[in-house]
């Protein structure tokens, strides 16, 4: 994935750092505990909601399946539209194949619509590196490049701001990059859209070329659709010349009419809406309406990895709704950054260590930033058993070394718990050298009784309880 | 009916109060319980940590220790989710691996037969009034893998809603984990212990004397946060709630 998480420590201490940032905390908690319960009401409306999420698990399913197929199907029924397909391999390839395409255009200026997948290849700065800018139209994607800082969240990536510190971005940062702030700016919602609104607009009437991802592609009748709350994607994708989509692979759904399942799935999961505001679809190209030039790259960077393993793989059909972000009680504390990947959250801890690979820190520590609770395993409208691939990967992380001392200690108390006869023998010990029993310990449990005290051991184990009682 | 106590070994070691009352329940209801003492662990710690192949000795020693049991109870739902959830799991993937369907076999013949002790109250047994008496206002924090992977619902609360003299608080966020997880607590222990700081919160909030769970590693992790604190509420765990009478009200060893 892209460079701009490099350097990131692990999880843990990346968590622990957000958690004593009160101000994150309190945001995260106001934003993340509204979307969940706007959500839950939304869903309940519909009493169909568990089989359409079966059918939702089993369309993905079958896709992946055949994705082979799929593709194929998909780049003819594209080309044949009047668009042309390019493959990528790797995010390298990606970035270089959207530069050369821009310059072919002769344009330096590109407006972009709200994509993860242009994220996770860190196009905007392999641009940049190539002397083209590249402009984010989404509200929050604008406060985050204009904060000179990174996504946080999928749907959301500003979620970790309060209005107070969008104002100042604004005010402060707009100028740099286009139409200046409003004089006098103040925190109101209404006046912070307008300021976007205002800034935004000049760029959708001047660019020539822009770049979006695309949320499903039906292999059928190479159909582009993105869903998108704002009205900066349909400009973004009616109103350039040329118009660039990367796409992930796992994108591809086999016919139109899949959409009806997904395009339910999808806003109730993500905003509570019932529809979302902006859905457009695009076809190739077509004579006087839209951009006269359609590009379309297939991105695979780790996909067909992850498609090979028959655990792992179901992390693919994640339709990026950010509902399990959203009930997430780790994310809900640890914020999006703690995550070191543009993907955050629970998806992030199985995505993230299976685009990348499991072997730099923080792509070993993501796999444990879960309590296991469930929550998003409940939520998730695809049904991704996200605890089942979290511990799938810890064994990955674990078969690649792990930690010596964890491993001894797992060998020894497995050889224990093997041998009832030792397990008895050491619950007596521990009853018998109970008043020296420390409430705090030193090493790696320390971190446990910083804040906790052990539990006291007590006289005597269950099962001497028991050989006394019931004879 | 032959019923087995799957005491786990965190109640056998750290909280046999919990065992104890779980005998005392079932017996007064009538239940002849026996406890096999070659069982330890489920191995729960093992696998959540990634560590599979080191449950299979466990996942063989625990269906040996209950075969020809009509019935096994458990007072911990995080460990009758670990067997009825991962068990046939761990098994269909040494058979994957061409090691035979041994263990998929002994898991299959396991699984349907654990309960966790309110399923086994309510839907085996078929009581919710256990006759017991405790007179104490309580709040009930329901485990993520009683509420999400076993599916126990409002069976714990029906229960104490019938204890004579209790009083049901009800806990804000209850549904939202305590942050215990197992190793989870040692390796991400800031976010963890944020966790168990707002679930404590909203606990303190309701007011109540009694921190009622029906899984004593949850209670560990928030006991040692209480006890670190101070104050009147203390973590107590439902079997022994429901073991008290009023002739024998329960006081823990
Ligand atoms: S994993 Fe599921 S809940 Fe999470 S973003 Fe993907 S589709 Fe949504």
């Amino acid at each position: 994935m892209t460079d701009t998480f490099l350097g990131m420590p692990a999880f843990p201490q990346a968590a622990a750092e957000a958690v004593r940032d009160g101000q994150l905390r309190a945001n995260l908690r106001h934003a993340t505990h509204t979307i969940r319960d706007k959500r839950a009401r939304a869903v309940a409306e519909l009493s169909d909601w568990a089989e359409l999420r079966a059918a939702g698990k089993a369309i993905k399913d079958h896709t992946l399946r055949h994705l082979d197929r799929y593709l194929v199907q998909l780049e003819e029924s594209v080309t044949a539209a009047g668009g042309t397909v390019h493959w990528a391999a790797d995010a390298e390839e990606a970035n270089r194949i959207v530069a050369g395409l821009v310059r072919a255009t002769g344009e330096t200026e590109v407006v972009k619509v709200k994509s993860m997948a242009t994220q996770e290849i860190g196009l905007n700065e392999a641009l940049a590196a190539e002397g083209i800018t590249a402009y984010e139209t989404d509200l929050a994607e604008l406060i985050v490049q204009l904060g000179d800082d990174r996504p946080s969240h999928i749907l959301v990536p500003a979620i970790h701001r309060n209005r107070a510190e969008i104002r100042e971005i604004f005010a402060e940062r707009m100028a740099a990059w286009g139409r200046p702030a409003p004089e006098g700016l103040t925190d109101t919602p209404a006046e912070l859209a307008e300021a976007a609104r205002l800034h935004l607009r000049e760029k959708f009437l001047r660019a020539q070329v822009a770049i979006s991802g695309a949320n499903f592609m039906v292999a059928e009748t190479g159909t582009l659709v993105v869903v998108e709350s704002e009205g900066n994607g349909w400009m973004c994708l009616t109103l350039p010349r040329a118009l660039i989509s990367v796409v992930g692979i796992e994108k591809v759904v086999p016919t139109w009419r899949d959409l009806e399942v997904f395009l339910q799935l999808l806003p109730r999961s993500s905003t509570a809406e019932r529809m979302n505001p902006y859905t457009s679809l695009w076809t190739g190209t077509t004579e006087g309406d839209g951009p006269s030039e359609f590009h379309l790259v297939l991105l695979d960077n780790g996909r067909t990895a992850a498609l090979a393993d028959q655990v792992g793989r179901q992390a693919l059909r994640c339709i990026r709704c950010s509902a399990c972000l959203n009930v997430c009680p780790v994310y809900e504390r640890a914020g999006g950054h703690a995550y070191g990947s543009v993907y955050p959250g629970p998806i992030g801890a199985i995505l993230t260590p299976q685009l990348r690979g499991t072997a730099s820190p923080v792509d070993a520590s993501l796999p444990y930033a879960s309590s296991l609770c469930g929550a998003c395993y409940e939520v998730c409208p695809v049904a991704i058993d996200i605890p089942e691939v979290l511990v799938h990967l810890r064994e990955r992380v674990a078969e690649q070394g792990g930690h010596p001392a964890e491993r001894a200690a797992i060998a020894a108390a497995g050889y224990v718990l093997d041998h009832p006869a030792l397990l008895t023998a050491a619950e007596r010990l521990a009853g018998r050298t109970r008043a020296l029993h420390p409430r705090r310990l030193p090493g790696p449990g320390r971190a446990w009784t910083d804040t906790r005290d052990l539990p006291e051991v007590p006289a005597e184990p269950f099962r001497d309880w028991w050989r006394k009682n019931r004879p | 009916m032959r019923v087995a106590l799957f005491a786990t070994c965190v109640n056998d070691a750290l909280f046999p109060a919990t065992a104890v009352a779980t005998v005392r329940l079932l017996e007064r209801l009538g239940v002849d319980v026996d406890f096999p003492p070659e069982q330890t662990c489920c191995g729960q710690p093992q696998y959540n940590t990634g560590y599979r192949r080191a449950c299979e000795p466990l996942v063989r020693r625990t269906a040996r220790a209950f075969a020809g049991y009509d019935h096994v109870v458990t007072p911990s739902g995080s460990c009758a989710a670990m067997v009825r959830d991962n068990y046939p799991r761990i098994g269909a993937r040494a058979a994957a691996e061409g090691r035979g369907t041994e263990l998929a076999d002994a898991a299959l013949a396991l699984t349907p037969r654990v309960h966790e002790l309110t399923e086994f109250l309510t839907d085996v047994l078929g009581v919710e009034d256990v006759g017991a008496y405790f007179p104490h206002a309580v709040t009930y924090h329901p485990s993520c893998h009683g509420l999400r992977v076993l599916g126990l619902g409002n069976r714990p609360l029906r229960l104490l809603h019938a204890v004579r003299g209790l009083e049901l608080r009800e806990l804000p966020g209850a549904e939202e984990c305590c942050g215990f997880g197992g190793t989870f607590a040692v390796k991400n222990a800031a976010v963890s212990a944020a966790m168990a700081e707002d679930k404590i919160a909203n606990a303190l909030r309701t007011d109540a004397r009694v921190l009622c769970g029906a899984d004593n590693s949850c209670l560990l992790h928030l006991g040692g946060m209480l006890r670190r604190r101070g104050g009147a509420l203390r973590p107590l765990h439902l079997a022994e709630i429901l073991a008290s009478t009023e002739e024998d009200p329960w006081r823990p060893a």
